[in-house]
């Protein structure tokens, strides 16, 4: 079946089997290989994508289903070799150890900031409820998405890279 | 893993989803938010030969107001459900439960209609509707019909739907100022209910005048506590008469014993789990 996708702001066309996963099709149709399969069971998050803005496992959608679709990745949030504001404060806080569910995480945060601007601790730990870390990091994961907040108000989510410049005047301009 | 080979159709009318459902016969399912479906078949535990996609039938998605009612579309995910503010005002007890269910990325594809067609004795979402006399909206070949809550639930994984039929859409009568709280057991982030208990009352002058209490996981089906029901209304809304009439969850069940948890200790959560439902719903 002929779909077409915009993947990370690129249409992308392609003749996919209806039993294609989205993830796979990322990853191995347009070498995305960013986002990463940890399941199969749709539990643990690493595979999470934006489609049309809003945070989905990719490995629970078909590619046929994308058809038409927004999609973003983590592949699609640096600019210029600059990191956006959450992936800055995972570094910084050490938000990984293997990194395996990092990607994940990274598109959760960004999903969860879009909707609470400036999340408490508890807002944070269900928002993320949907992603594993088999390391087990999630003290500093849950900081790095605080401190990415403070970083990116007001918003994020789709108005990411807007707000990515701003706050990079703002930090510039101290 | 991947799923077996399928054929793939994405009709953009419900006449059209049927007439598919029908012409491709047993081997074909319908696919909402595949959020239940998708894992199942990764892990080939099913293999349907053909997929009808119901993301494409936009009359099948939004919520509206229909004078005494609030009507849903089978395919309005959690996500839509959970910020409606009709829904918060009208239907609490569904927006609460809903909450709960899964995480926010498995909330922004599942949808109403597909995790009541997937008749998983733990859902969360079944026992709320039950309580609030749902009704759901089918069609078939034949037209459609309208089937109560609780003759939709037949077993495990089993409901009134034929092999030809969709969910359309549920109608829920309006719980306006009623008291809501759903209460879910389980014990790891983004877990099934091991027990959980929904739970609304009407309060008149501090008498509780009416009350609705639905079991999730007591038994192949959601359950009405109806002994429980009994024995709060005409009663003044306290902690002694919620106490009292909590004793009477589990009178009646036999739920599953399985990893999580044997009979009896699910038939204790049910009071325990009732209690606090009451209790929180009622603000006593
Ligand atoms: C990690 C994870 C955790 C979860 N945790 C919970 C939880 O805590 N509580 C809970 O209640 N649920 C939970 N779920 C399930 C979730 O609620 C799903 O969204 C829901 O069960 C299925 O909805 P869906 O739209 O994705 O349906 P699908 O997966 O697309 O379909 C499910 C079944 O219903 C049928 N179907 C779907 N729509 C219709 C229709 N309109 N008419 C007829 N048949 C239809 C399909 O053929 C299929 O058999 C969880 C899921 C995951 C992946
Ligand atoms: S790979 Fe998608 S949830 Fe685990
Ligand atoms: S850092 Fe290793 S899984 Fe999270």
């Amino acid at each position: 079946m002929r779909i077409t996708v915009s993947v990370d702001g690129t249409a992308y066309t392609d003749d996919v089997e209806p039993r294609l996963l989205l993830v796979h099709y990322l990853r191995d149709k347009l070498g995305k290989v960013g986002t990463v399969v940890g399941c199969d069971t749709s539990n643990c998050g690493a595979c999470t994508v934006h489609v049309d803005g809003h945070s989905v496992k990719s490995c629970s959608m078909l590619a046929v289903q994308a058809d038409g679709r927004e999609v973003t990745t983590i592949e699609g949030l640096a600019r210029d070799g600059k990191l956006h504001p959450v992936q800055q404060a995972f570094h910084d806080n050490h938000a990984l150890q293997c990194g395996f569910c990092t990607p994940g995480m990274i598109m959760q945060a960004i999903d969860l900031l879009a909707d609470h601007p400036d999340p408490d601790e508890e807002t944070v730990r269900s928002g993320m409820e949907g992603n594993l870390c088999r390391c087990t990091g999630y003290q500093n994961i849950v900081r790095a998405v605080r401190d990415a907040a403070g970083r990116m108000r007001p918003g994020a989510g789709p108005e990411a890279e807007r707000v990515e410049q701003r706050s990079a005047q703002l930090s510039g301009g101290e | 893993m991947i799923p077996a080979p399928f054929d793939y159709v994405a009709p953009t009318t419900v006449d059209d989803a049927v007439r598919a459902l029908a012409d491709a016969g047993e081997d074909a399912k319908v696919i909402a938010g595949g959020q239940s479906l998708l894992p199942v078949l990764r892990m080939r535990l099913a293999a349907p030969t053909k997929l009808i996609d119901l993301g494409r039938v936009a009359e099948l998605r939004g919520i509206r107001e229909e004078g005494g009612h609030v009507v849903i579309g089978a395919m309005t995910t959690h996500y839509e459900i959970q910020r409606d503010p009709v829904v918060d005002t009208h239907l609490r007890l569904l927006r609460l439960a809903t909450d709960t269910v899964a995480d926010p990325q498995v909330r922004h594809r599942g949808t109403l209609g597909g995790a009541l067609a997937h008749a998983d004795p733990a859902g969360d979402l079944a026992a709320p509707v039950l309580a609030m006399d749902a009704e759901f909206v089918l069609c078939g070949m034949d037209g459609r019909r309208t089937v109560p809550a609780a003759e939709f639930f037949v077993d495990y994984f089993t409901t009134a739907l034929r092999p030809d039929e969709i969910v359309v859409e549920v109608r829920l009568p309006k719980l306006t100022g009623w008291h809501a709280h759903y209460e879910k057991f389980n014990r790891v982030a983004q877990a099934w209910s091991i027990v959980g208990v929904a739970a609304c009352l009407r309060v008149d002058g501090g008498v509780i005048a009416e009350a609705r209490v639905g079991l999730t996981n007591m038994g192949s089906v959601p359950l009405r506590a109806t002994e429980v029901e009994a024995a709060l209304v005409g009663h003044p809304a306290t902690a002694a008469t919620v106490r009292a009439a909590a004793a009477h969850a589990a009178e009646g069940t036999s739920p599953a014993a399985d990893g999580n948890a044997d009979r009896e200790y699910r038939q204790h959560l049910a009071r325990v789990l009732t209690d606090r439902a009451l209790t929180a719903a009622a603000g006593v």
